[in-house]
Parts: C-alpha cells; structure tokens; sequence
C-alpha cells in the first residue's frame, strides 16, 4: 500500500491530571494554529473544574515524591530526559510549527531543552548542600536548616516559548520535590501536552505533573485563589493578569514568583529552584558539654 | 375487606400486588385490627413470618440499580447545593468507632460536632456522635448543652457474635451511660440460615432494653447479605420488629452504602409507612466520602421516600470523612474559593 491510500490518523491532544489523560471536564477545545494561522490540532479549553481536579491530584502526590529521596527524584528526571531524546524527532515538528521556526533552529531549542531537564536533574540532590546545612550555634545543639519542598506548585508556563521555557519553569519546581499543575501556553500548548506523554512513560509518578490547556487568565484565577495550593510562578501572565493573581493569591499568603523578562537560553541558575523551597531548622540537643568542651 | 385495611382502598393499583401476597398470610378477622398496626401478626410464628418475607415481591436488580443511577445524575447548584450541604451537615453521625479511640479524641469529635467549622458560625451542627459504649459517657459530656445527640453502638458491634445476654447488657450499659440512640447489628448468621424468629426477637430484645429514651438503629450489614431480595426482607424484618432507623452496615466490611442498596431500602420505609402509619428512619453508613455522593443520596431521599424523610430525625448519614469535605464545599460556595484539607480539623 503506497503512503497516499492510508487514512490520516490525527492526534487527539488531551490534558494530563492524576497520572491521566482526560478530556476536559467541561468538554470544551480550541482550535490550535501554527505561526501562519494553519490550523494544527484541537487542544483542551480547560474549566475550573479541571483546575481543582489537578490540585487534588498534585496534592495527593506530594506526599510520595516530596518524601523520595533527592537521588531517587534525580534519577526519575534523568529517564524524562531520556524518554525526550527518543522523542525528538516529534518535538521538532511541534517547536517548529509552533514558534514559527526554521527545523534547524528548533532542533537547537529541542536539544536546549533536554539539556535543561538533565541540568535540573542534577541539582536535585546539590541544592540542598548550597541552601542548607549546620549552623554554628552558642549552646550544646546541633543546628541543621535544611531545605523542604513547598508543596503543590500552580505553574502558567511562558507564552511564547512553548517547549524551552515550560521546562525552564516546571524542571525546577519538581527538582526539589514540589507538585505542579503547569497551565501550558495558550497560543502554543502542543509540546506541553505531547511533554505529558514523555512524563507519563518515564517514572515521574502520577501527579506530580499535571498539564491543562485553555485561556490562562480563565484556569489560573481559581489556581490562584485556590487555598490548598501552596505557590505559583506568573512567568506566562501578562502584567496586569499578573497583578491580579498576586491580589487573590496572598488570601492563604502564596509564595508568588513575579514574572521577569529571561532568556530561557541561558543558563538559568539556581533561583527558581530556591524560590519554592522553604527552610526548615532544627536544634538537637546533644547534653551538656563536659570539662573538655564536648560530651562525648 | 383485606387484612391490609383502608389502605388497599385507597391504592388499589400500588397496593394489590402486596395485598394478594399477604391476604393468604393474615387470617385475623380484619376488626381486630385496631391499635396494632396491620401486619403486626405476621411475626406470630416462625412460620408466618417465614412466608411473610418470602413473599415480598422480588427485586429486579437491574432496574433498582438504572434508578439509582439515573437519581445520581441530577445537577444540584447554586442555592440548592447550598441547601443540600447544609442539610447534609445537619444529617452527619459523625462517627469514630476504632480500637484506638480515646477519651481526648472523642472529645474533640464532640466539639467538631457541635461546631463543625469554628470559621463559621452558621454552619449548622451535625446531628450525632457515634461511639462504642464505653466511650458514650466521654461523648455525652462533649456535647452537653448542645442538640447533638449521642448514639452508641451495642450488640458486640460490628460482627454481632455474642450470646443475646451479653448483648442486651451492651446495650443497657450505653443506654445507662447516656445515649440516645443505640445501633445494634443483626445475627447475619442467623437471618442467612433462615432464623428469622431469632433475628426478630432479639431485635425486639434489644427494643425493650432500650426503653423510651434511646431510639433503635438497626444494622442490616448489607455487604454481608448477598442479595437484594435479603436487602428488602431485612428490612421489613427490622421494621417490624420496631425498629425506629434501618441502617446499612457498619462500615467495617468491604462493601457499604451503596445508592441501589438505599434506595432499596427508602422503598421499604415509605410502603412500610403507606401500611401502618409507622415511620420508620434510614441511615447508610460508610463509604459516603464526598459532597457530592451525599448529594446523590438526598436526591434518592427526596425523589422515593419524599420530603417527610428529608430531616435529620429521619435519615442520618453514618460518615466521619464526609464531614470535611461537605465543609471544604460549603467554605468553597461562602468565599468563591476552592478550600483544602488545611482548613478543616485532621481526625
């Protein structure tokens, strides 16, 4: 049978919640175009309803993977890695039509993307040796901060840079054991969604991830006022989105993440790793000091 | 005129059906039907009640489980939703029945009890605790001045494998300690291998032990009783044994309340009433986790049994979980905020 006879077998994109891929519980999509206005595929229109769904997956998932150990999570971000490099091909495609790119720039951007989830999947167990460790304290007490995940992560991904700066935004806040629900880029969420794939066949349990598509200012304000969720990262909201979000968030004190102007192709640093990790001190008793200055 | 009285007149079309099942049953001369309500003769022998239950008309599964399906799809918003959890609110037995219950946690259910969400004060109370025996003097104390009632369960809760001795003192301890009501499981043994008598007059047992201060829920433990058809004739069994709540199960089985298994038994109630006058409540128990389910629940309430049924002094919801989330849906339509398990009590 020659290429021509075959059916076209279009892809029906739907959002990732729980370790799951369901349609939107509103039943609505959106029509998805590429930079030239050629229509690509029907993504998703997220409701609240889908919004809640997901905090309450991301909640329910918090427990294991904040409570896995740092190797352990570094390890499972690797394989995401791994699984993207078998998916290259099809990101390329998605990037490309996408962002309006030429196939060889969007092949860098793939490729920069990868790179970043193997740069995260580093950090996970280093961080916590640059943001804590033993304090010196005048008393007979170990003194330890150490670093703690947050919790449940509302995350809007960047709007113009679909693939690079979803991964820019999400690899960090999972790094360091927090849960998200990542609102994909409205213009662009294809890669997004395809990116659900490669978390769903890699080891991230379900519910650590949880991607939803549609009108950002529409899924993001119930995120944002949300009281069981414990942060959110504004990257993907304009500035006077932004400000409103920030308004409804401090209701239950959110740890907010304004949005600032980043070139997702530099190296990012540590700071969005840091701003959803909170520290947590302790003090050991370790006795009464003897005559030499030590109790032991 | 049939043993049934005035009812058959009045609904032929409803009741024939019954009425031609029971008229071989019943021999009494219908004036002897005064006081008493019509079908009180049909426990006079192990025999009669025998044939009794077994008359009962079939279930037909499929369509009791169409039914309560199709009642669950209902939409309920805005202003009724905030009726109904309200309503639902008032309708909790919220219940702690674990080995490790301890005076201090009893306590604090009673509190969560009588003020459900401290936030606020417009939440209405729920409507019981429920504990074991030895704890309803703890619970009694924790609810004092308060409507919340306390209910105990008694008869070797939950398997019921106990001497009818040992039971009854179980029950007169708790009624002694204060309750107001007592929820006692059935001998399943007993009613599977066809001892309806046994069944029947340990119920009645339990009945007078109760006295006139606590009123008797009785627990069919519906998991355990294989089939629909059980269902329905526990049911009737218990009502006319004088039960004052039919309940589903205990919550420490596999399978509990189920909408079809409720449904089933919101039937009986409303024919029992339809038959005697008697209205008898319905409490399922375990398993209704979510606003949402109970919801479902007050639907088949108010759509079969009808809004007499629709208060808490007739149906109950036997939960502990269910209570945080119908208060995370009430904080939800109060503040326009989806709420989380930060802002309701862990117990």
């Amino acid at each position: 049978m020659n290429a021509v006879d075959r059916l076209n077998v279009l892809k029906t994109y739907k959002l990732y919640v729980g370790g799951k891929f369901p349609r939107s519980e509103s039943g609505r999509v959106y029509e998805v175009t590429d930079s030239k206005g050629k229509w690509l595929a029907n993504a998703p229109l997220s409701s609240r309803k889908d919004a809640r769904d997901a905090v309450v997956a991301a909640r329910k998932a918090f427990g294991g993977w904040s409570g896995a150990t740092a190797y352990n999570r570094g390890q499972v971000l690797y394989r995401v890695a791994e699984m993207l490099e078998g998916r290259r091909d099809q990101f390329v495609r998605e990037v490309a039509d996408a962002e309006g790119l030429s196939k060889s720039k969007a092949a860098a951007v793939v490729d920069a993307t990868i790179d970043r989830w193997v740069w995260y999947a580093g950090w996970t167990d280093k961080i916590a040796q640059v943001v804590g460790g033993g304090n010196p304290v005048a008393g007979p007490f170990f003194n330890l901060s150490s670093p703690e995940p947050t919790g449940v992560v509302a995350v809007l991904a960047p709007q113009e840079s679909s693939f690079l700066g979803l991964v820019s935004v999400l690899a960090p806040v999972i790094a360091t054991g927090n849960t998200a629900v990542v609102v994909a880029s409205e213009k662009s969420p294809l890669p997004a969604l395809s990116l659900a794939e490669v978390l769903a066949t890699s080891d991230v349990p379900g519910g650590v991830v949880n991607v939803l598509s549609g009108r950002t200012a529409e899924i993001a304000a119930p995120l944002a006022a949300h009281q069981d969720v414990n942060a959110i990262d504004l990257a993907g909201a304009d500035e006077a989105l932004a400000k409103e979000l920030e308004i409804a968030a401090a209701d239950n004190l959110k740890r907010v993440l304004r949005p600032q102007p980043v070139d997702y192709a530099e190296t990012p640093g540590i700071g969005r790793l840091t701003a959803f990790l909170e520290t947590k001190t302790v003090w050991h008793p370790t006795g009464s000091l003897g005559a030499s200055g030590s109790s032991y | 005129m049939g043993p049934l009285g005035d009812s058959i007149e009045e609904n032929p079309g409803l009741y024939s059906r019954y009425a031609r099942r029971y008229a071989r049953l019943v021999t009494m001369p219908s004036s002897a039907l005064t006081a008493a309500h019509p079908l009180k003769d049909v426990a006079s022998s192990d025999s009669a009640l025998r044939r009794f239950l077994h008359g009962l008309p079939g279930v037909d599964a499929v369509g009791l489980e169409g039914r309560a399906a199709s009642l669950g799809t209902r939409s309920i918003k805005t202003t009724a939703k905030a009726y109904a959890i309200d309503l639902a609110i008032s309708m909790v037995d919220l219940t702690t029945l674990e080995g490790a219950d301890t005076p201090g946690k009893v306590r604090a259910l009673g509190a969560k009890a009588v003020k459900p969400d401290p936030t606020d004060r417009t939440t209405p109370a729920t409507a019981a605790v429920c504990v074991y025996p030895d704890m309803v003097a703890v619970a009694k104390e924790a609810v004092a001045g308060s409507g919340v009632k306390v209910a105990s369960v008694a008869t070797a809760f939950p398997a019921g494998r106990a001497a009818l001795d040992v039971k009854l003192a179980d029950v007169r301890d708790a009624v002694a300690a204060g309750a107001d009501e007592i929820d006692m499981v059935i001998d399943r043994g007993a009613f599977l291998s066809g001892r309806y008598v046994k069944v029947y007059d340990e119920i009645t047992a339990v009945k007078e032990a109760c006295g006139t201060s606590a009123r008797l829920k009785v627990i069919f433990e519906t998991g355990e009783l294989s089939t629909y058809d059980n269902i329905r004739r526990a049911s009737w069994l218990g009502m006319l044994a004088g039960a004052d709540f039919i309940k589903t199960s205990t919550g420490k089985v596999a399978v509990n309340a189920t909408p079809a298994n409720t449904l089933l038994m919101l039937e009986a109630v409303r024919d029992f009433r339809d038959q005697t006058g008697i209205q008898v409540g319905v409490k399922p128990a375990g398993g209704i986790r979510t606003s949402k389910d109970a919801i479902k629940f007050l639907v088949l309430v108010n759509e079969t049994a009808g809004e007499d049924w629709l208060d808490n002094h007739w149906f109950r919801f036997g939960a502990s979980s269910l209570l945080n989330d119908l208060l995370m849906q009430r904080q939800k339509l109060a503040t326009g905020r989806y709420s989380g398990p930060d802002y309701v009590t862990v117990d």
